[in-house]
């Protein structure tokens, strides 16, 4: 990011071959292992050695064993996608990095072969010109993290979970899988709960407005790894922050997951807004769960991006419980060839005069299946509501399929409620119309695909909608013909 | 050599027939009207030369002496053959600006950078009094039919066909924008620059001047003249003409 966006795709493939070519597991020396766990599956002993690497407080081993019990009593889901295929007992669950030992605090300190990684992804890059603070997670912890002078004087933390739950145990103690996220949420859930590692603690303390973008960056590098990082931003009344991540990895041959969860707290009269553009590769298994508590007068924004991964479960909840909070999900969602997208939104308006607005694109193309899953609930007694749900999905070929679950629940008369839904062709009329004017058919097809997404796009850091264009024109080339 | 030749073209939707063989010669710099009834083929012809797929085409048509049938819409256009829509398209999210400047570099493999193609946007908008905020918007999204005719003619001006074919640029417009357009048509009209007008009115030559004028009638050719031809049928109506 922030490097100049003609050349990411090349610097992608020169990184990763992209998806046209498949890699093979490399060597274990080339991979920046600088410790990871001996065995392999899910076990409570593996719980332990996490922890006990980590030089974790003793609460946190007990919330981890809670945790996993929980897991081992949970079946998998069967609904949304097919998860059959995923192994979890083949996953590597803990890749500490090579150089982590060293807790490098300046960007040259980080190990040159990861440092070189991040640096063809423009992430100094863009710390420098355009963000609050950065950091950088390879596998399974946060190598780099920096906050800017100024913002650090306003009290704001930015850290890495890890540090923070040795460096501020009372807030995580309050604040981490207690009443946002807890670990009996759902099978994925219960997983993190007990193997999470790395992902960003954000405070931000009354009042304190983040001037500018905090942005964590995720690569997964170990093959058939299970990255779970833990995101906490608590963000005190009046304060408003936004908060970026991307995300990418090398397409090996072997299935790896990525089970994040995300907890917000959004204070009174505060406002989150939360950016995530994910482009895992095809052999990534994304399923997260990621929701936001929104007080009174409050504003929650999720701004998304579901590119990449193979399968992606992804439904950003927005619990509106405070009088006048409000929640805005806008999320784009692409699904190519071999890739599907069970993504959505859920909204729960649990206090009066609360509103929201879910706008979702969705693309399919090569045989990819998108589905929109969202739920719309409005708890008795809260009048005033207002929520509007649009969702709109694109069909690029005659072998894709989109399809549409909203689910609406409203107990309060008053409120007023919109659902408007889409589901379209590229329409042979706009096609000839562009052709017309000298543009060829699959760059014809990528303006429309551009245009259908723009109102997505438009709410983006400028860095980050030139990225989104690029990754949406890549994954649409060759889309007809 | 004309720079369009068409010889016993026939044209057809599915099953229909709607152009019963048309021979034309479109000369270097010539300006050719076209009237006739709705429904006689004139805008079926004019999108199957600029090469609408949903027409199957029989016959011969050249363009600079070289076979135009074979070729997709966009290699048309980026040998020089422009269609002005009579109903432009609505591409919502993508801003005129964007697609001209791709549309530019297809047509005269000058990859610009934005800002330096926004000078000839800017330069070209301004000669036909349209503002910078005009090609911002979306293609043809939220605009009135006066606007969507003028941003035919704002395309056509950058990409400098060599054969412009305007489908009726003056229907569905008040007599302001009538004004406008025929102005802006007769401005961009460039010397060696050829057109095909498909219209209802002889108006249109006041701000431009036909070489030929031709009435369809069921999908052929029944009379060709000089433009006094395009004022009797605007005085006297179609019916003498088919007689």
């Amino acid at each position: 990011m922030g490097i100049a966006m003609k050349d990411m795709e090349k610097k992608i493939s020169e990184l990763y071959g992209r998806d046209a070519k498949l890699s093979a597991v490399p060597e274990e020396s080339k991979l920046n292992v600088g410790y990871k766990t001996k065995e392999k599956g899910l076990t409570e002993k593996l719980v332990r050695e996490i922890s006990g690497v980590k030089g974790e407080p003793e609460w946190m081993l007990k919330k981890r064993l809670e945790s996993f019990a929980i897991f081992k009593s949970k079946p998998m889901p069967t609904w949304g996608a097919d998860l059959s295929k995923l192994d979890l007992d083949a996953l590597t669950a803990f890749v500490r990095p090579k150089g982590k030992e060293n807790e490098p605090t300046k960007w040259e300190e980080v190990p040159k072969d990861i440092r070189k990684t991040f640096d063809v992804l423009g992430i100094p890059e863009a710390e420098r010109k355009f963000l609050s603070g950065a950091s950088a997670q390879y596998d399974s912890e946060v190598l780099y993290k920096s906050l800017r002078k100024n913002i650090t004087e306003l009290g704001v933390v930015f850290t890495d979970m890890d540090s923070a739950v040795k460096e501020y145990p009372e807030l995580v103690k309050r604040y981490f899988m207690t009443r946002c996220v807890p670990a009996k949420d759902n099978k994925f859930s219960a997983l993190h709960g007990a193997f999470w590692s790395g992902g960003s603690f954000v405070y931000v303390p009354e009042g304190v407005k983040v001037p500018s973008p905090l942005q964590i960056y995720f690569m997964m590098n170990y093959p058939g790894f299970g990255q779970m990082e833990h995101t906490l931003i608590v963000a005190e009344q009046g304060a408003s922050v936004q908060y970026i991540e991307g995300c990418s990895a090398p397409y090996y041959t072997r299935d790896s997951l990525h089970s994040a969860v995300v907890e917000i707290f959004a204070g009174k009269g505060s406002r989150v807004r939360y950016t995530s553009i994910q482009n895992w590769s095809r052999n990534v298994y994304n399923l997260n769960t990621k929701r936001a508590i929104v007080s009174e007068n409050a504003i929650m924004e999720w701004v998304g991006g579901t590119l990449g991964s193979g399968t992606t479960m992804l439904y950003p909840c927005s619990m509106l419980v405070g009088r006048g909070a409000r929640a805005e999900h806008l999320t784009i969602s692409l699904a190519g060839k071999g890739q599907v997208k069970d993504t959505g939104a859920k909204v729960l308006h649990m206090a009066p005069n609360t509103s929201s607005r879910v706008v979702s694109k969705s693309i399919c193309r090569g045989g990819g299946l998108v589905r929109y899953r969202g739920l719309l609930h409005v708890g008795k007694g809260c009048t005033g509501v207002k929520a509007n749900v649009r969702c709109d999905s694109i069909i690029a070929d005659k072998i894709s399929v989109a399809e549409t679950v909203p689910v609406i629940d409203v107990r309060s008369s008053d409120a007023v409620i919109g659902h408007e839904a889409a589901v379209g062709r590229i329409s042979d009329e706009q096609l000839f119309y562009l052709m017309s004017r000298g543009i060829d058919e699959n760059e014809a097809v990528s303006l429309i695909v551009r245009g259908f997404i723009e109102p997505i796009v438009k709410e983006l850091p400028l860095e980050y909608a030139v990225e989104m264009n690029r990754l949406v024109e890549m994954e649409m080339e060759g889309a007809v013909g | 050599m004309a720079l369009l030749s068409l010889k016993n073209l026939k044209i057809s939707a599915g099953d229909k027939e709607i152009i019963q063989g048309i021979s034309l010669d479109v000369g270097e710099g010539e300006v050719h009207v076209i009237m006739g009834q709705n429904g006689s083929g004139k805008s079926t012809l004019l999108s199957a030369l600029a090469g609408n797929p949903k027409y199957a085409v029989k016959g011969a048509a050249l363009f600079e002496g070289k076979d135009l049938l074979t070729l997709k819409p966009h290699e048309r256009a980026r040998r020089g053959l422009f269609l002005a829509f009579q109903s432009p398209i609505e591409v919502p999210g993508v801003s005129l600006a964007s697609m001209l400047r791709r549309a530019y570099a297809a047509r005269f493999g000058d990859e610009m950078g934005a800002v330096e193609f926004d000078k000839i946007l800017q330069a070209k908008s301004e000669a036909m009094g349209l503002a910078r905020s005009f090609y911002s918007r979306g293609i043809n999204d939220g605009m009135s039919g006066g606007e969507r005719k003028m941003s035919e003619i704002l395309q056509l001006s950058v990409l400098e066909p060599r054969l412009a074919m305007l489908d009726e640029p003056d229907s569905g417009l008040d007599v302001d924008a009538l004004e406008r357009v025929g102005a802006a048509i007769g401005k961009v009209r460039r010397n060696g620059m050829s057109m095909i007008i498909v219209t209802h009115y002889a108006r249109v030559l006041r701000s431009i001047r036909a070489d030929r004028v031709h009435v369809m009638h069921l999908g052929k050719i029944v009379a060709s003249g000089d433009e006094k031809l395009a004022h009797k049928i605007e005085e006297n109506g179609y019916s003498w003409v088919l007689r």
